[in-house]
């Protein structure tokens, strides 16, 4: 029984780690290949982060700066285990959802908190632009996870799985839910049209322009973390999480597939075009949602 | 021991070094007009794990498109400093080897190995896509070979490179 839960421990991370990596990997071999190009290699996200982590000088603007990206990592870790992986449920028992979605700010108030040191005005751009973001597509979020939560008459997320076993997924009897969840965390990942928080040609990478070198590696190790976290929270609420890992895994695959051919194909958004966009239709699905749920 | 594996410690890094070089998207002259079919579709220098990114901080490796006037220059070097080692650097064009078209002008300078070091030189005007590819080609077998080290003799003979720059910059 220790042994298990120690394993979980160690375990549960790595592969969180994996799979986002995999995302990683799919997304920077399927783009390619839509814009007609051959691509990379297949592990060039590993040679990237190794080559990062090998830098022979490392720049820090202060300890804060320094303290960022591990502050990122260490919040993203503590969210993997707050997320039910494909039947382990490793602290997802003691927590409900609503304390879950402040866990999963950390990582990119961490970032913010590291980038603000640097007192670059691009990253100052950048961080007011991630924070803009987040406040536009939390509304319709939160809305959402009411109603999911008003729906089950429940708040812990081993509870919401349970009760979609067999196929009662949440997406055929809340597929407005679905919707709205869908496009929150592809803002969410920052995909294109919604890439304004690092968009290389107006604010150069935003918050990440002072960073290089191993700090830079532990962003880009905190990025498979942050993909992982999202669409494994969209899996969980709507898509009936998993039984075991291949199951979760080949639903995440699929959730994160789409999303790459709807990155491909958009320009960017401005970010108050952005957050307008979240507070006009998902919001407004989200709401017809809700009073779905609450007169059924 | 502790030596043999320092050894093995930079075999690694240099190769993994030679397949992820990151380039700075600074365009200094005409030159940079061979760089976008380079990027994109027809050459794909992706396939080699070259990709444009945008900081000095985050980037490997520093094209000299071109021409670069003296105004110029001192943007350079600051982006050069400004870049984590280990740091590259391709003189891209006859500008960068003797002034090219440009050998009598008073605003242009002429040789760029006499104020950064230069690790890869590329001759022509212009360079085609294939030429700038063969360069990065050479690049990876320099680094390869351990034998890539402008930023080494940068800190090596600081005095040489600063008393130059002062010379054209004032």
């Amino acid at each position: 029984m220790v042994i298990e839960k120690v394993l979980m421990a160690v375990g549960a991370p790595l592969i969180a780690f994996a799979i986002g990596l995999s995302f990683i990997m799919l997304k920077r071999k399927v783009v390619p290949r839509i814009q007609r190009r051959y691509g990379p290699p297949v592990i060039q996200p590993i040679y990237d982060v190794l080559k990062l982590l090998l830098k022979e000088e490392n720049i820090s603007h202060g300890i804060i700066f320094s303290l960022g990206p591990i502050i990122a990592v260490a919040g993203s870790i503590l969210a993997v285990f707050f997320i039910p992986m494909g039947g382990w449920n490793m602290l997802s028992g003691s927590a409900d959802l609503i304390a879950l979605l402040y866990i999963m700010a950390i990582g990119s108030l961490g970032m913010a908190l590291g980038a603000g040191d640097s007192a670059n005005p691009n990253a100052s751009i950048g961080i007011s632009r991630a924070l803009t973001l987040m406040f536009g597509y939390d509304l319709p979020l939160v809305i959402i996870v009411i109603s999911v939560a008003l729906y089950y008459n429940t708040t812990s997320l081993p509870d919401i799985i349970a009760a979609q076993a067999h196929g009662n997924w949440t997406a055929w009897a809340l597929p407005l839910a679905a919707i709205v969840g869908f496009i929150v965390v592809y803002g969410a990942l920052g995909e294109h049209p919604f890439d304004i928080i690092t968009a290389p040609h107006e604010v150069a990478t935003g918050p990440m322009v002072e960073y290089g070198g191993k700090h830079l590696g532990l962003l880009m190790i905190n990025h498979a973390f942050h993909i992982y976290l999202e669409i494994a929270l969209f899996v969980d609420l709507f898509l009936g999480g998993g039984s075991n890992l291949l199951e979760f895994y080949v639903k995440m695959f699929v959730v994160f597939f789409i999303m790459i051919f709807f990155d491909s194909v958009f320009p960017r958004f401005r970010i108050d075009d952005a957050v307008r966009f979240y507070w006009k239709w998902p919001a407004i699905i989200a709401l017809v949602n809700l009073v779905i749920v609450l007169v059924r | 021991m502790e030596k043999m594996t320092e050894e093995q410690v930079r075999t690694i890094a240099n190769m993994l070094r030679k397949r992820s070089l990151w380039m700075i998207h600074y365009c200094t002259g005409c030159g940079a007009m061979e760089l976008p079919p380079t990027m994109t579709s027809r050459y794909d220098m992706e396939r080699f794990g070259m990709s444009p990114y945008v900081t000095p901080r985050q980037c490997d490796i520093l094209l000299v498109t071109g021409y670069l006037n003296v105004k110029t220059l001192r943007r350079l070097i600051t982006v050069y400093e400004q870049m984590l080692d280990p740091k590259y650097v391709i003189g891209f064009g006859s500008c960068t080897l003797n002034g090219g078209v440009y050998w009598d002008s008073y605003a242009v300078i002429k040789r760029l190995d006499r104020y950064i070091p230069v690790d890869v030189y590329i001759a022509g005007c212009m360079p085609r896509p294939e030429a700038v590819m063969s360069a990065f080609k050479h690049l990876m077998e320099l680094i390869d070979s351990g034998k890539a080290n402008g930023y080494k003799l940068y800190k090596k003979n600081l005095a040489y490179y600063k008393e130059n720059q002062r010379k054209v910059l004032g």
